[in-house]
């Protein structure tokens, strides 16, 4: 686990949050009407993957609050924590990812991240978020479950999409390339 | 006196490289000296400064041998933070630099950490920003500075910790030519009025000699290739030899056959004793052909009478209108915020405009939407990183056809001829993270011009390239521009790529078009430069100085003159 | 990009009272809020907060655009409400009284009614607080606010530099969307939802790569600077607690002790009409 916590570490909270939020407003249309799909979640998956635990955390929680706030005007709390989950629970594992240094390129990693998010998603959306909603805001169960899963599934689309194709391009830049060779 | 910077045998290598970067570097710099160092991307002038700076070994990890003193102290047992109490460093990226919410918290962020009370930080902001000329601007947020101004806030946070040394790492590279004089001055004025020592890097020389240094040291491949004064290197062939552009009024005395002599105080082209040169100068202007006639061609891009602005009433841009012909190279210039990327955003379509026509071809391009004018217009943005997205060459390059639906088979084929037109055909299965910045520039060049545009717009091409770079880069576009017939428009505020390259430069100031003319007629006029924050080429001074009547004509034979050398040596090279 | 909430300088006691008071108030009123459900406390919030509002002179300019679309969501979900468990009201009230009957096992009670009216103003207790909080704080003195609450200065910073380069990042995310889109590529479009999302990562990507070049910028240049040099630091924007600020402090924790105990007086947190 990567748990330093320097200057680089409180700048990438910085600008992951900035990146977050502005992202806020950045949705893309599902064939289901209402539905968005938020890429700003991928960027937190990758943020947390690249820098761990804590970074991936707080840009969870701090963006999630800041970003509601300043776009909606209010904060619905038991939606910010479930978004700090994962990216607390995709950090944990930076350190075998190796994004920086070019680790995270063969499928192992890619089914390793994946399983972790999906596993990450399911915690924070269909555990925290629903019992969050009926502890704080007595919301009907039935109601909260049903709207847990359905972040649940954008969650996971999203990250499992484009958070994966962001790790592996920026895994590709730090990757050694000593093999090439210019071709006529 | 001790020198407060000594480098003895120094010698340093990256963790992660196997060559030194820095070989056997010997120097000594004394308090209230004024160095500029200089040297071709890659020499290991960044390194330098970085060692000096304590980034080198700190953040960046490495071995080194012989040693290094600031301050008569080893910099290992000053650690980053001992440094940062003798070394104030200026970052090249402002916004980088900027931290703080206001000018004023941003001055402080120094005091802040060193655990100042808050009344001493009031009066030592004040003091710090009245210095550098930003105390108006204390509440203002960084968005609404220029980048001058974040500049000059930057300095004043350095300054506010009172360090001895001051580091300018390229202050000159996103500026317009009139703010980069005058933040020359204002180091200038500091190191006058302060006693420091400052060290400037930049490999912009002719503008970083606007004020006067003790000393020049070039750096070539690891090691010092010269230390001396600039009279005297000015009077030697080793900036061309390293790949650094020497003052345009030296490469024309040389041109003229004049063999330069340090006596004559080369330093300003305002102050040099040009006396044994006049006669040499003349005659080559008397012999040198005159430029040649352009050819008339048809219209490609005509604006006509346009207009924008944001809100009602606070016009971005009044009563613009050009035409643009078929297979010109033309330069947009003008001030940092005057309008030339909201020029570019109209002619692009991501911006209506609120009055007036653009026109492609005679015809107007209003219905179109972004997508189809991106098939006809190309822009291609400052930095490539800006525009990469695929991991891969061939699929970045292919990107916009496969979007668009072609079949593969033409896509296939349409990528590898566009490869091959930029040189980059050798690495068409590489990774774009494999290349130089260069060739990452061509590839985002390339992804544009596969799409068969008509026009080609490129914001700042150059900036930050070093004269090797740029010369690859302008060459490229030229040849292009040459064999394929596409028009170029160029958003600048280098002053040498104008000149050299585009036949044609519109000058945009506060959001009205001021001049459409030769640059070099732009160039030699003093109240449009003033207007729109260029500088007069130095070519025009030595013209004067030398009695001859017709400085731009003088401009226009100079360029013509060094378009044909280039030529010549191209050719020569090809053979 | 549509209008965000935003500081601006005005002069009432509310702005003039330091951040740390107002974050206090802030975080203790939405966690009272949170907790009770009983619509006295409820409907003496939603009085309070709009005089308040009222006196830290927000303009409806300030927060119309973002206060319309908050009433949309508020709609959609006391729809969705009704539409998930009809009888929500009568599991937490124990009553049903039927107003009038919809279709199949729909009926309007009185307790629904109720129960919605309390998520309602529920809303309308942190709506004004968020909106007078983000409107009268200065950022600056925000971050030294944090520090001074006990929360580690690395947090407060990392604050700082996110609302530093938020307009950055989406100044250069527009710039950067329009290069695609020049190149044909978009967002929206009819195209399936796979290459949508492949299209957003040709966007998102070029941001990535300049955010994290920014981030070794920006360390290295505050690291130059000495941030991170001592276990404290001081702040130029720090504002020395005031008497308002105390009277702040204390009402609001007086408030949210008294709040708590006449909720939970009966041993539940609604507070029921009905019996």
């Amino acid at each position: 686990m990567k748990l330093k916590f320097g200057i680089k570490e409180v700048v990438a909270i910085g600008i992951g949050t900035a990146l977050f939020v502005a992202l806020t407003e950045i949705q893309i249309p599902t064939p289901i009407p209402n539905t968005y799909l938020q890429p700003r979640m991928a960027i937190m998956a990758f943020l947390a993957a690249v820098f761990g635990p804590v970074v991936g955390g707080i840009i969870g929680l701090l963006g999630h609050a800041l970003g509601d706030a300043m776009f909606y005007g209010s904060v619905w709390w038991s939606w910010v924590f479930p978004d700090a989950v994962v990216g607390l629970a995709i950090g944990i594992f930076a350190k075998k990812y190796a994004i920086k240094e070019g680790g995270f390129g063969n499928t192992k990693m890619i089914i390793h991240f994946n399983v972790v998010q999906v596993i990450a998603n399911a915690v924070a959306w269909i555990v925290v978020a629903p019992i969050l909603d009926i502890l704080i805001y007595a919301e009907p169960v039935n109601k909260v479950f049903v709207q847990g899963a359905w972040a649940f599934v954008g969650n996971i689309i999203i990250i499992g999409i484009l958070g994966t194709l962001l790790c592996v391009g920026y895994s590709a830049v730090g990757a050694k390339s000593s093999s090439l060779k210019k071709e006529d | 006196m001790a020198p407060i910077i000594e480098f003895k045998d120094f010698s340093f290598k990256y963790r992660a490289q196997t060559e030194p970067t820095l070989r056997n570097i010997n120097l000594a710099i004394m308090p209230g000296e004024k160095v500029l160092i200089v040297g071709p991307s890659g020499s290991g002038k960044s390194t330098l400064a970085h060692c000096i700076n304590g980034l080198v070994p700190f953040s960046y990890t490495g071995e080194s041998t012989g040693t290094l003193q600031i301050a008569q102290k080893d910099p290992a047992t000053l650690g980053i933070f001992g440094l940062s109490k003798i070394v104030g460093t200026v970052l090249q990226d402002t916004d980088g630099q900027f931290i703080g919410l206001t000018v004023a918290e941003d001055i402080a962020f120094a005091l802040e950490n060193n655990l100042v009370p808050q009344e001493e930080m009031f009066k030592k902001v004040d003091e710090a920003a009245e210095m550098v000329d930003v105390k108006k601007l204390l509440g203002n947020a960084p968005g609404e500075l220029s980048g001058g101004q974040k500049q000059r806030v930057s300095m004043a946070g350095v300054m506010v910790d009172d360090v001895d040394i001051l580091l300018f790492d390229e202050p000159l590279a996103n500026l317009d030519p009139a703010t980069g004089k005058r933040a020359i001055d204002m180091i200038d004025q500091i190191q006058k009025k302060k006693q420091k020592t400052i060290l400037i890097i930049e490999h912009r020389l002719e503008d970083a000699l606007y004020r006067d240094v003790d000393r020049i040291v070039v750096i070539g491949e690891g090691r010092i290739v010269a230390d001396t004064t600039p009279d005297e290197l000015l009077s030697t062939d080793i900036l061309n030899q390293q790949g650094i552009r020497e003052p345009l009024y030296i490469t024309a005395l040389k041109h003229a056959g004049c063999v330069i002599s340090p006596k004559d105080s080369p330093q300003h082209i305002e102050t040099m004793n040009l006396q044994g040169y006049t006669a040499a100068v003349k005659n080559w202007f008397e012999k040198a052909p005159e430029k040649p006639k352009e050819k008339e061609t048809t219209s490609v891009l005509k604006v006509e009478d346009l207009y924008f602005s944001y809100t009602e009433g606070k016009p971005i841009l009044q009563h613009i209108h050009f035409d643009i012909k078929k297979g010109e190279m033309v330069s947009i210039v003008g001030k940092n915020g005057a309008g030339k990327s909201t020029l570019s955003n109209l002619i692009c379509g991501f911006y209506k405009p609120s009055r007036g026509k653009i026109l492609l071809d005679g015809e107007d391009m209003a219905p179109l939407s972004i997508k189809e004018r991106g098939e006809k217009i190309g822009l291609v943005m400052q930095s490539p990183n800006q525009m990469i997205s695929k991991p891969m060459i061939y699929d970045e390059v292919a990107l916009g056809l496969v979007v668009r639906g072609v079949p593969e088979e033409e896509i296939k084929e349409r990528v590898y001829k566009t490869l091959k037109t930029c040189g980059l055909y050798p690495f068409r299965n590489w990774p774009v993270s494999a290349l130089s910045f260069g060739q990452k520039k061509r590839v985002s060049i390339a992804s544009i011009l596969v799409m068969d545009p008509q026009v080609l717009i490129l914001d700042e091409p150059t900036a930050g390239q070093d004269y090797r770079h740029y010369t690859e880069i302008m060459e490229f576009l030229k040849e292009i521009n040459e064999n394929y017939g596409i028009t170029i428009i160029m958003i600048t505020h280098d002053m040498h790529l104008m000149l050299e390259y585009t036949d044609r430069a519109i000058v945009i100031a506060d959001g009205h078009l001021i001049a459409d003319d030769t640059p070099a007629k732009v160039l030699t006029n003093e109240e449009i430069a003033d207007k729109a924050y260029l500088k007069k080429t130095s070519l025009y001074d030595l013209a004067v100085n030398c009695q001859i009547g017709q400085p731009s004509e003088f401009v226009e034979r100079f360029i013509a003159f060094e378009r044909e050398n280039r030529m010549q040596k191209e050719e020569q090279e090809d053979v | 990009m549509s209008k965000i909430l935003a500081y601006e300088e005005k002069d009432t006691w509310i702005h003039q009272l330091s951040g740390v008071s107002k974050l206090i108030f802030f975080l203790l009123w939405c966690f009272t809020s949170m907790i009770t459900y009983d619509t006295r406390i409820l409907a003496f919030m939603v009085l309070f907060s709009l005089i308040i509002f009222k006196i830290s002179k927000t303009k409806w300019k300030q927060v119309g655009a973002v206060f319309k679309m908050i009433m949309l969501f508020l709609t959609l979900n006391v729809i969705a409400i009704f539409v998930f468990s009809p009888d929500q009201g009568t599991h937490i009230y124990g009553t049903r009284t039927v107003l009038f009957h919809i279709a199949g096992n729909y009926d309007v009670t009185k307790e629904q009614l109720f129960y919605e009216f309390n998520v309602i103003i529920k809303y309308f207790t942190v709506i004004p607080a968020v909106f007078m909080f983000l409107v009268t704080t200065n950022p600056s003195e925000f971050a030294a606010s944090m520090n001074k609450v006990g929360i580690s200065y690395n947090v407060g910073y990392a604050i700082s530099i996110a609302l530093r380069y938020i307009p950055d990042v989406q100044g250069e995310f527009t710039k950067i969307k329009h290069a695609q889109e020049a190149r044909g590529i978009e967002m929206s479009g009819k195209a399936s939802l796979f290459s949508r999302i492949k299209n957003t990562s040709s966007i998102i990507f070029p941001l990535i790569f300049s955010s994290m070049d920014r981030i070794d910028v920006v360390s290295n240049a505050m690291e130059l600077r000495g941030y991170g040099k001592h276990k404290k630091r001081t702040w130029y924007m720090e504002k020395k607690l005031r008497r308002n600020d105390y009277l702040t402090i204390a009402f609001t924790i007086v408030f949210m002790i008294a709040a708590l105990i006449i909720t939970f007086a009966d041993g539940s947190r609604f507070y029921n009409p009905f019996v």
